[in-house]
């Protein structure tokens, strides 16, 4: 087990010094960073001037060099437009971001783990079909698109809820239930495939044999198996639900680490962009490890070895 | 254990009518988008891009005060929305199957190679898939967009880029199990070689897996276009894209909810539709079900 | 002899496919003694078993004339009712002792659910018992297994953990479904020795599912022997090896190599061909097909004939007919 970890944590630095490089080669795609940094109207003195003072001058080695040697402490340089070190912007708006990630999350699994349950212990029935209809709904509605028929309907029409913003919990509700749905329908099948293996396993029988309650059969016996998985799953689900956070916080205004690198790359502010895309990556990866060790905390064999 | 067995056919059984239904549902919205698609010039009443100030934001046909020369109504600029949606749907079939074709290509090479060679070749592609699932798809394509200036191809290449973790991983798995079946072991030692069982043994036999994901990607691209074009780095205005037709007319929909209910019906419709389909392949295929 | 503790007759499970997996099944288990069902497996028994016990997976159908246990009848029963009889009243042990165990609970926790639930009994009696069932079962240092989970324990001792967990609430009944057949040779005559011993010291009654005719031999009171969803012969055991009556039943024994009788080189008997699939609406006797004693009447009804005391059969042929054995 401990040698599983320690050689899932070493995959996990290379992914990360690999997402390093190619966040690096990201912003030089354009060519020349410096034109780009510069604006439309710079002349030609003015773009060299911006050469110098961001270091571009140097031979791409020495700046990937750089760059990476303060990436890896922690220091990102400093944002072009908000004057201000990245690493600090970074910070004051990832709570945002993280407490959206987590709203969403919770609300998913409040919504998938039942419905997987009652389509697994109702496979092939009427509320089967149903909980699949739900599943087919979600992958098919763009999260964008859901938000804004919220905001007209809880925000305008029955004003339930403010429109957009970041000042209170009620700001967290809306974008929590798009960021939710776009978790729902991988979370649900996934409850209800592992429900339906869980329930053909031998184990049932027993449970069935032993004469217990129809509930605890199902919900003792074997969501406890089939949630295994899915809880492991629900980590890099998170994951995915912080990476897809622009979108959502881009519609509702919030002010988090997606609308941040949404603004600073219509604003060519590139020091912002690769440290959010490097900071994402890296929650990623190490949710996926965590994933892996909640995975070997519930389940008692992964755990003995 | 003849019991499950026999179980699982009845399961099947009833539910084979209700989802057959689905499919053809299914294969119809994508046809008719495709028909639209590719007949889109002769089909569209007006010009898609020809503004009228004059007759701005008219209403669709079934509210008040419409114009029968324009069925789904005008935009902010005056322009036909029947014909842009029309047009829209160029654009999502478009990008939907052209990244499909760019990601396939890159994940079903990565994924062959790697299920078929083994060892540190496959440890090797597993990492890329790995390194692929940890950058965000959506904001790198923002920042690529962003930065190179939006063009349709620059939009396909990110995304086809980006996109082509699932059928590396599915291609890797079916590729892995057709290996070790007992043909593949006829073909090796009747000293077929192996581009022979590649193209011969492997592919024909991995190739319902991914048609599956094919479809899933198509209506994955499709969403993330319109996304994309939503957030304003996307498909360049002025064409007619679904996600840019809704960010257009963002502004005006708490007063005509209408201007951001045609086009988001439209992609939701179309992507139910392609994931109907796929499912109904799946299950014509008998694939198995993949989460 | 008084009314018997498990009285089936005329049992029949349809599966949704159309297969008729049993075909009026009667058996009747006595109060203290071990019945063994013996077949070929695809013959019925387990399905027959699982009937029994309302364990059935969905798609199955079950219907019977009479199925009673301890003169209660079964079929009447609700879910719920039924419910509160297995686990407690009557108990079934499996053939797969790696799976049949929740990997994700100990020893302890499923043993206790058992006792808690039907007794009614609180955390530290029902973990006492579980103890007490554990050092039964022959097992050492009862107290540490109940902390183990699954994956921690051989085969042979998750069988006797499944034993044991079976009588917790002391049943009148123990279903057991080839529960020797997925373990080692040696570990398989411990665990029958266990059962023997547990039969005889509780008054326990035991339908023991198995298709080795070794077993049978060494702890069977009485015998039925399925074919094709059917019982086709039943009878107390020593009279079944002595005096076989039904042309399946002679197949079967020839099949068993016995010491001394066999010579080097000789062929054991075989009977040719599968058990058929029989679907439901079939006609008349299922081994015709692979009978080497088959007539045209075969395919109509056949009859039951009795070959003394306790003993019956499904077949055409007179009591006690005269083929060559062995000529199947």
């Amino acid at each position: 087990m401990l040698r599983f970890l320690i050689r899932r944590l070493i995959v996990a630095l290379l992914v990360a010094a690999t997402v390093l490089t190619l966040a690096f080669a990201l912003t030089r795609l354009s060519g020349d960073l410096a034109i780009s940094i510069a604006g439309p109207n710079a002349t030609q003195q003015d773009v060299e001037l911006v050469r110098k003072a961001y270091g571009l001058d140097r031979p791409l080695i020495v700046q990937f060099g750089s760059w990476v040697g303060r990436a890896a402490v922690g220091d990102f340089g400093e944002s072009y437009f908000f004057k201000q070190r990245v690493a600090s912007l970074i910070g004051e708006r990832m709570p945002i971001t993280v407490t959206l990630g987590l709203v969403g999350l919770a609300i998913a699994l409040a919504i998938s783990l039942p419905l997987g349950v009652l389509a697994a212990a109702q496979e092939g029935r009427l509320a089967d079909r149903i909980v699949q209809g739900i599943t087919l709904i979600g992958q098919a509605m763009p999260s964008f698109w859901l938000g804004l028929i919220l905001m007209i309907l809880f925000g305008i029409r029955l004003g339930w809820l403010p429109v957009s913003g970041t000042g209170s919990w009620q700001h967290f509700v809306m974008p929590g239930i798009v960021l939710a749905f776009t978790a729902v329908p991988a979370l649900t099948r996934l409850t209800r495939s592992g429900m339906i293996q869980a329930l053909s396993s031998d184990y049932i029988r027993t449970a069935r044999a032993k004469g217990l309650s129809r509930l605890s059969i199902l919900l003792k016996h074997a969501l406890r198996n089939a949630a295994i998985p899915v809880v492991a799953i629900a980590a890099v689900q998170l994951g995915f639900m912080l990476g897809g956070s622009i979108v959502i916080e881009s519609v509702f205004a919030l002010h988090g680490v997606g609308f941040l690198a949404w603004e600073s790359i219509g604003k060519n502010d590139f020091p912002v962009v690769q440290a959010v895309v490097l900071v994402l990556a890296v929650i990623y990866v190490g949710l996926t490890l965590a994933a892996d060790l909640v995975n070997a905390v519930l389940d008692p064999r992964l755990r003995g070895q | 254990m003849t019991d499950i067995a026999v179980v699982s056919v009845t399961t099947a059984g009833p539910r084979r009518g209700w989802r057959s239904l689905g499919t053809w549902l299914g294969a119809a919205v994508v046809g008719i988008t495709l028909f639209a698609a590719i007949f889109g010039p002769w089909l569209a009443p007006h010009d898609p891009f020809t503004q009228d100030l004059t007759r701005r934001l008219l209403p669709p046909f079934w509210m008040d005060g419409t114009d029968p020369a324009h069925p789904f109504g005008t935009d902010q600029l005056g322009r036909d929305y029947l014909s842009r949606l029309i047009y829209g749907a160029r654009i999502s079939m478009l990008i939907g199957i052209a990244v499909t074709i760019t990601s396939g290509v890159i994940g079903i090479v990565l994924g062959v190679i790697g299920g078929f060679a083994g060892g540190k070749v496959d440890d090797a592609v597993l990492f890329a898939i790995t390194c692929r699932l940890s950058i965000p798809v959506v904001l790198v394509a923002l920042a690529v967009v962003g930065l190179l200036g939006s063009s349709l191809t620059l939009l396909v290449l990110t995304l086809g880029l980006l996109l082509w973790d699932r059928f590396a991983v599915v291609a890797r798995s079916t590729t892995m199990q057709v290996r070790n079946l007992d043909f593949v072991a006829a073909a090796w030692c009747a000293g077929c070689s192996r581009g022979y069982i590649l193209a011969r043994e492997v592919l024909p036999n991995i190739a319902s897996h991914l048609a599956v994901v094919a479809t899933l990607e198509i209506a994955l691209a499709i969403l993330l276009e319109a996304a994309l074009s939503f957030l304003g780095l996307g498909v360049p205005p002025p064409l007619p894209s679904w996600g840019l037709m809704i960010a257009e007319a963002k502004e005006y929909m708490f007063f005509s909810p209408w201007v951001i209910m045609i086009p988001g019906v439209a992609l939701f419709v179309l992507v139910f539709g392609i994931n109907l389909l796929g499912d109904g392949l799946r299950d014509l295929l008998g694939t198995g079900e993949r989460s | 002899m008084s009314e018997a503790l498990l009285d089936i007759a005329g049992l029949r499970v349809t599966f949704a496919g159309g297969t008729a997996a049993v075909r009026g099944t009667a058996i009747a288990v006595n109060r203290g003694e071990t019945h063994c069902l013996v077949g070929e497996s695809g013959c019925g028994k387990s399905v027959s078993a699982l009937a029994v016990m309302n364990l059935l997976a969905r798609g199955a159908s079950r219907s019977a004339d009479r199925l009673r246990f301890a003169g209660e009848d079964l079929l009447s029963l609700s879910d719920t009712g039924m419910a509160r009889l297995r686990g407690n009243r009557m108990a079934m042990i499996f053939q797969e002792p790696m799976t049949s165990l929740n990997p994700a609970y100990t020893v302890g926790s499923q043993m206790t659910e058992v006792h808690r639930r039907h007794k009614g009994s609180s955390r530290q009696v029902a973990t006492d018992r579980a103890a007490e069932m554990l050092a039964r079962v022959g097992i050492t240092a009862p107290g540490m297994r109940l902390g183990q989970f699954p994956h921690q324990l051989s085969g042979g001792l998750r069988q006797r953990v499944m034993i044991a967990m079976a009588l917790m609430c002391d049943p009148e009944l123990l279903i057991a479904d080839e529960p020797t057949t997925a373990l080692d040779v040696t570990v398989q005559a411990q665990i029958l020795r266990l059962l023997a011993g547990l039969q005889r010291d509780l008054g326990l009654a035991v339908l023991l599912i198995t298709h080795d005719l070794g077993i049978v031999a060494r702890v069977a009171d009485r015998v039925s022997v399925m074919y094709a969803g059917e019982v086709v012969e039943s009878a107390r055991t020593n009279d079944l090896f002595a005096r076989p009556q039904h042309p399946y039943t002679r197949g079967l024994l020839d099949c068993v190599p016995v010491p001394g009788k066999i010579r080097p080189g000789e062929p054991l008997g075989s009977i040719p061909g599968v058990v058929p699939r029989v679907r439901a609406g079939f006609q008349g006797c299922g081994f015709r097909d692979r009978c080497a004693f088959a007539m045209p009447e075969c395919a109509a009804e056949v009859p039951r004939h009795a070959a003394g005391e306790a003993h019956d059969y499904l077949c055409r042929l007179a009591a006690d007919w005269s083929g060559l054995r062995g000529a199947a």
